[in-house]
């Protein structure tokens, strides 16, 4: 008898302390996804709002205030402005085409040279000087912790002298050098994990070093070549610092065009959050849709 | 550059390679280094004035390093045939790093000594030491690598917190995936976007739904950007909002790859869940780890985004980063020459502190995994 309550009363608690566990564990969930998604969210809403919901910071759309196209219609993209020739949307439209220009080029150079180059390092034994491959290996991760600036002056100076300043190739080179030890670095794990047997047995088949490297290694390593690319994709898409020293008229991305409305006196909020807006959508869709490919590209080399 | 023994991937190289072959190598390579170092010559000669012809601009004569450098890669081929097309794998992107890294970087320790305005005509004046000795007594500056230090010690916060929704995320959850794509966002968002959206929007201090939110709390008038350490916190906050995902994701990695019976294995033994994750999970999580640290302390060393689109370094240089403050150091006075100096003083400084803090990290997870 006395065994059984106790039983019940160990059930009891066991089953107190589960689900105060759970309750825990959602608050935590809850109020994270709440600081993620909030400012998302305020963005969005706030481009649909007009100056009067803005003061009296509304937040709840259709309930604490009517949703209207004014920060969209600044920007030529509301339905009613679409069909409208306007300066505005001419303007973002370029900036929004040479961000996806520059960072969809450079992404596809640093994974074309970082691929090659990480295949090579992993399959055979260089001299470069003094250089073995795993100098060599290091030589190209070092990169990664050179910070732009350092590169940034003397870029301005030899860019400048190139006629390269405010062109898209210059950004797409400097980009391509920002994201290639990155690449290098996710490269490097997904080729370590191609069983060599596989090449040779292709070698012996009569295919080249290269046919092998096209037609049976690149194949397999796809998955890690997406994901390197989406990475490097995000990173070029988000870069500022080189792209507000480096471009005036030309070549300004989208980044650039953001940061340069925020600077302005009496800021039009509705309209600065369309264009924030416009300018993070493509990545959230990115995000949402592609999280598995971004995750591999970040965890390759770090979890053995 | 030669493939030499002790390749992982063997092959049979059965060439027969004509001497004329390696003559049209040897002539195309040396050829190509000619045509580079003739265009040069031409436009330095025409550049300083010693000659009345020249191009436009410097770009033949980068058009004359592709030709080179295409003429390289061609002569590999011709010259060493099979085992040349094995250094075709690495030949272009070193080529491509070592002119855009190593051939700046020479550049700029030549420009950091001088005094160069861009904007004024008289061009390049060597000073000396004169750059130097404006740094010694430049506060901003040491403020600025101060205030880095700080940041990248706030790093260990930022790590505890992701470290604590990877465990949340490993956990027995509904849902996973839609909290997992939720929690990394953040990371997606540029940091100029979330410099509006966040430091200019939502910390308004009449409107903004934080200010408002900490004016329902009961302080009456919020400003975030006054006080010195309240901005400093503010950026920070910021900054971690976008990379926490990012450590976070890598912990969450580990945590999967961890061995269940591990953790089994002291659950039977009876050690409390304090003692598991102490005893078991962070040990095992070390490696890991120090991996997204590290990689989280070299982002964080090129902060400058937010802090130059929100408070462009105020309350009187209190955010600054070293990035930031040349940044606008440049942009006010356009002189390329002292922030080249700033920057490569910073990259020896950065240098150096990785190195020794990759050392200890190194004896950090040798100890805790008992290898030596």
């Amino acid at each position: 008898m006395m065994t059984a309550i106790s039983t019940d009363d160990y059930d009891r608690r066991q089953r107190l302390r589960w689900w105060t566990m759970r309750v825990a564990l959602y608050g935590v969930l809850i109020i994270w996804a709440v600081v993620c998604l909030f400012p998302i969210f305020w963005t969005l809403t706030t481009s649909f709002k007009v100056a009067r919901n803005v003061m009296q910071g509304d937040i709840i759309p259709w309930l604490e205030f009517t949703p209207s196209w004014l920060g969209w219609r600044s920007l030529g993209l509301s339905p009613d402005t679409i069909s409208n020739i306007s300066t505005v949307r001419e303007e973002f439209l370029k900036r929004f085409f040479n961000s996806t220009i520059i960072s969809v080029s450079a992404s596809a150079l640093a994974v074309g040279l970082g691929s090659l180059a990480a295949y090579g390092l992993s399959r055979f034994s260089y001299r470069f000087g003094f250089m073995r491959n795993s100098d060599i290996s290091f030589f190209f991760l070092s990169q990664l912790i050179l910070p732009p600036v350092v590169l940034a002056l003397p870029f301005l100076v030899l860019y400048k002298e190139l006629a390269l300043l405010d062109t898209r190739v210059g950004m797409i080179a400097i980009y391509t050098l920002m994201v290639l030890p990155i690449v290098i670095w996710i490269m490097r794990d997904q080729f370590a994990s191609v069983p060599v047997e596989l090449e040779e047995a292709a070698l012996v088949d009569g295919l080249s070093i290269w046919g092998v490297f096209v037609r049976i290694v690149m194949p397999l390593v796809l998955p890690g070549m997406v994901a390197a690319f989406i990475l490097s994709l995000v990173l070029c898409w988000n870069e500022y610092f080189f792209a507000a020293l480096l471009t005036a008229t030309d070549a300004k991305t989208l980044p650039v065009m953001i940061a340069s409305q925020t600077g302005s006196q009496g800021i039009n909020w509705w309209s600065m959050a369309a264009l924030s807006a416009a300018g993070i959508l493509p990545l959230v869709f990115i995000g949402i849709l592609l999280e598995k490919h971004i995750i591999k590209g970040m965890t390759a080399g770090a979890v053995k | 550059m030669s493939a030499a023994e002790g390749d992982l991937l063997h092959t049979v190289d059965a060439d027969n390679i004509s001497d004329s072959r390696i003559r049209l190598g040897k002539l195309l390579l040396w050829g190509s280094v000619v045509l580079m170092f003739g265009l040069f010559a031409i436009q330095a000669l025409f550049d300083a004035g010693a000659i009345s012809f020249g191009f436009e601009n410097w770009r033949p004569v980068l058009f004359g390093y592709f030709i080179w450098a295409l003429a390289l890669c061609v002569s590999r081929v011709l010259i060493y045939g099979e085992q040349g097309k094995r250094s075709l794998f690495v030949l272009p992107a070193a080529l491509f790093v070592i002119s855009m890294v190593v051939f700046p970087l020479v550049f700029a320790l030549w420009i950091s000594f001088s005094d160069w305005n861009l904007a004024s005509l008289t061009g390049r004046k060597f000073n000396g030491l004169d750059n130097v000795r404006q740094m010694m007594s430049d506060p901003f500056y040491w403020n600025a690598l101060y205030n880095m230090l700080i940041y990248t010690v706030v790093i260990l916060i930022e790590y505890a917190i992701a470290f604590g929704l990877a465990l949340v995320l490993n956990a027995n959850i509904v849902g996973r995936k839609f909290w997992r794509v939720t929690f990394l966002l953040p990371l997606m968002l540029s940091p100029v976007a979330v410099s509006w959206m966040i430091g200019k929007s939502m910390l308004e201090i009449r409107f903004g739904p934080i200010s408002r939110f900490v004016r329902w709390l009961g302080w009456e008038n919020p400003s975030f950007f006054s006080s010195p350490e309240l901005a400093k916190f503010m950026i920070m906050a910021m900054d971690a909002w976008t990379f926490i995902p990012f450590m976070m994701i890598m912990i969450l990695a580990g945590l999967q790859a961890m061995p269940k019976e591990v953790l089994e294995a002291a659950e039977v033994d009876g050690a409390t869940p304090w003692q598991r994750f102490w005893e078991v999970t962070f040990p095992l999580m070390l490696p890991v780890s120090i991996t997204a640290v590290m990689i989280r302390i070299i982002f964080k060393l090129k902060l400058a985004d937010i802090i130059i689109n929100v408070t462009s370094g105020g309350p009187g240089g209190a955010t600054d980063s070293v990035t930031s403050f040349i940044f606008r150091e440049y942009r006010d006075r356009s002189n390329v020459g002292y922030g080249t100096l700033l920057a490569i003083v910073y990259l020896v400084i950065i240098v150096i502190f990785m190195t020794v803090v990759l050392k200890i990290s190194d004896r950090i997870v040798r100890r805790a995994t008992g290898a030596g």
